[in-house]
């Protein structure tokens, strides 16, 4: 079975990079990571291996926060597997309905595992979408900081 | 007993066309769409993902629309549709101490370690109309900003339990029953009564919760926290056997701390109860955390013989979708039953009349 898309001939990268960048497509919409997919020579041609598709992740959280899991309720998530044409496989879960963005992220994520086309990929898409990123979370968290409250000890004024 | 009819059809066809014309309305009006709902509604478009029990602000908004604004109609259209989909797994259970809060607040501890942080909350408004925003809204400035620390938010409970004043939670590790695969069966854990409380109607849950209150098996409970904000969700696909993010959801925890006075094995202490909803849903998660704590009666060895108490019948009864299901079928064709009824009422009528 050639087609499954479980099949990397490559061996995967090191997971924790992998991990963050797989992270960082998940949370960019689809025209931000084509736009800076735009910025470089086109991408080698690929074949989708299974999907798009879209279907449902159980959200688990904790009782108490932090003892048993329990489900929470469900979430839409949409993924998608591709092969390059040297065979190497990428994949994209990201949250959400958008087919697009599951396919870009799983040619990124194809791309990326080759050290050779890495450092410019870093450059020009995952670095930009996780400095996007780190300032849309930036700005709530200053928006938060506004609000918190600092309390002021009452002196007895005479 | 249910009796096929035939010849409404030409009715219902003409009763949902009028249908799709209310919900239009005012065609002189711009009509509003999913994503203008999806930013401007946005607390009735978390109620309807919570109930739904589906985190999908896009479905849930067109579910709101197509509802006309019934959100239990919205919350029944979107379990609906998740029935259509392959499920690809559950993810790593939420880790909510690593939030990116927006709102954290505690009624416990005023000068705790992250402070307490208001975030966008309708608390201390005067609940006065504003008719500012009847008119056309002109463009309002932005809300402040102020340099964010970077200071710790532990959570409340935790450092009560530092203490050896907070009862742990088990640290059990087993896989979770899910009541959307097999239905709920009694005695329910508790993994599977906060699932059905989380999806639960936030109205039957807020009554419920105020129950306790009032003396129906009450346990003066205290807001230990709130929290608001935005987690990762992190999964495991199988192909890559490591897990990854698959982005951030909101979701509003909330930690209900309870005295308890203690058993032959375990000292006075606080216990905890707890909530956990999809979006921004404070009451919601104030009255699963109160009912979660009071359906924890037998197991701390409290009497269970208030409403909120009694698992079966809070359990069987929050599901605003199977409620309106059974409640709603009272409305179909139900001649045939009631033909028999008549016959039974005419023959006691008739024999109370020859005995008189």
């Amino acid at each position: 079975m050639t087609d499954s898309p479980t099949d990397t001939p490559n061996a995967p990268s090191d997971p924790p990079a992998r991990r963050r960048w797989m992270s960082i497509l998940a949370r960019a919409q689809a025209a931000e990571i084509a736009e800076r997919l735009d910025a470089l020579p086109p991408p080698p041609p690929h074949r989708r291996l299974r999907g798009p598709e879209t279907g449902l992740v159980m959200v688990r959280g904790r009782a108490g926060g932090d003892g048993a899991p329990f489900n929470l309720g469900e979430m839409t998530v949409t993924r998608c597997s591709l092969r390059l044409e040297d065979g190497v496989v990428g994949h994209g879960y990201v949250a959400g309905r958008d087919a697009r963005q599951a396919e870009l992220a799983a040619l990124v994520d194809a791309l990326m595992q080759n050290p050779a086309r890495r450092p410019a990929l870093e450059a020009a898409v995952i670095a930009p979408l996780a400095e996007a990123q780190a300032a849309r979370r930036d700005a709530q968290a200053r928006r938060a900081a506004a609000t918190r409250v600092e309390f002021f000890t009452m002196t007895q004024m005479r | 007993m249910y009796v096929a009819t035939k010849g409404g059809e030409r009715a219902i066809g003409a009763a949902h066309a009028w249908l799709d014309e209310t919900r239009r309305g005012d065609t002189s009006l711009p009509e509003i769409t999913a994503a203008q709902l999806a930013e401007q509604l946005g607390l009735a478009v978390d109620r309807v993902m919570a109930e739904g029990s589906c985190h999908d602000r896009g479905l849930a908004a067109l579910a709101v629309k197509q509802s006309k604004g019934d959100l239990i109609e919205a919350a029944f259209l979107l379990r609906a549709y998740r029935t259509t989909l392959p499920r690809f797994g559950a993810s790593l259970p939420l880790d909510t101490d690593r939030m990116a809060i927006q709102r954290r607040i505690s009624a416990t501890y005023k000068d705790l370690p992250g402070g307490q942080v208001l975030g966008p909350t309708f608390d201390y408004t005067h609940r006065l109309l504003d008719f500012s925003l009847a008119a056309a809204g002109g463009p309002r400035s932005g809300p402040p900003e102020a340099e964010a620390s970077a200071e710790a938010t532990p959570r409340v409970t935790e450092m009560l339990a530092r203490e050896g004043l907070m009862q742990r939670e088990a640290s059990i590790e087993a896989e979770p029953g899910d009541l959307t695969r097999e239905p709920l069966s009694f005695p329910a854990d508790r993994p599977l009564r906060l699932q059905a409380l989380a999806r639960g109607d936030e109205g039957f849950l807020l009554s419920l919760g105020y129950s306790t209150q009032r003396g129906y098996g009450g346990n003066h409970p205290f807001v230990g926290e709130i929290r608001m904000g935005e987690v990762a969700v992190e999964f495991t696909p199988p192909e890559l056997g490591f897990a990854i993010d698959l982005g951030d959801i909101t979701v509003t925890e909330c930690q209900m701390v309870n005295q308890f006075k203690g058993s032959r094995t375990e000292p006075p202490q606080f216990t905890r109860g707890y909530g956990l909803v999809f979006g921004h849903g404070e009451r919601k998660a104030m009255s699963m955390a109160l009912v979660d704590r009071a359906l924890r009666a037998p197991e701390l060895g409290e009497a269970s013989d208030s409403p909120a108490q009694q698992q079966e019948f809070v359990l069987s009864h929050c599901d605003n979708v199977e409620a309106t299901g059974f409640v709603e079928h009272l409305k179909l064709p139900h001649y045939v039953d009631f033909q028999s009824e008549l016959e039974s009422v005419r023959t006691m009528r008739a024999s109370v009349e020859k005995t008189s």
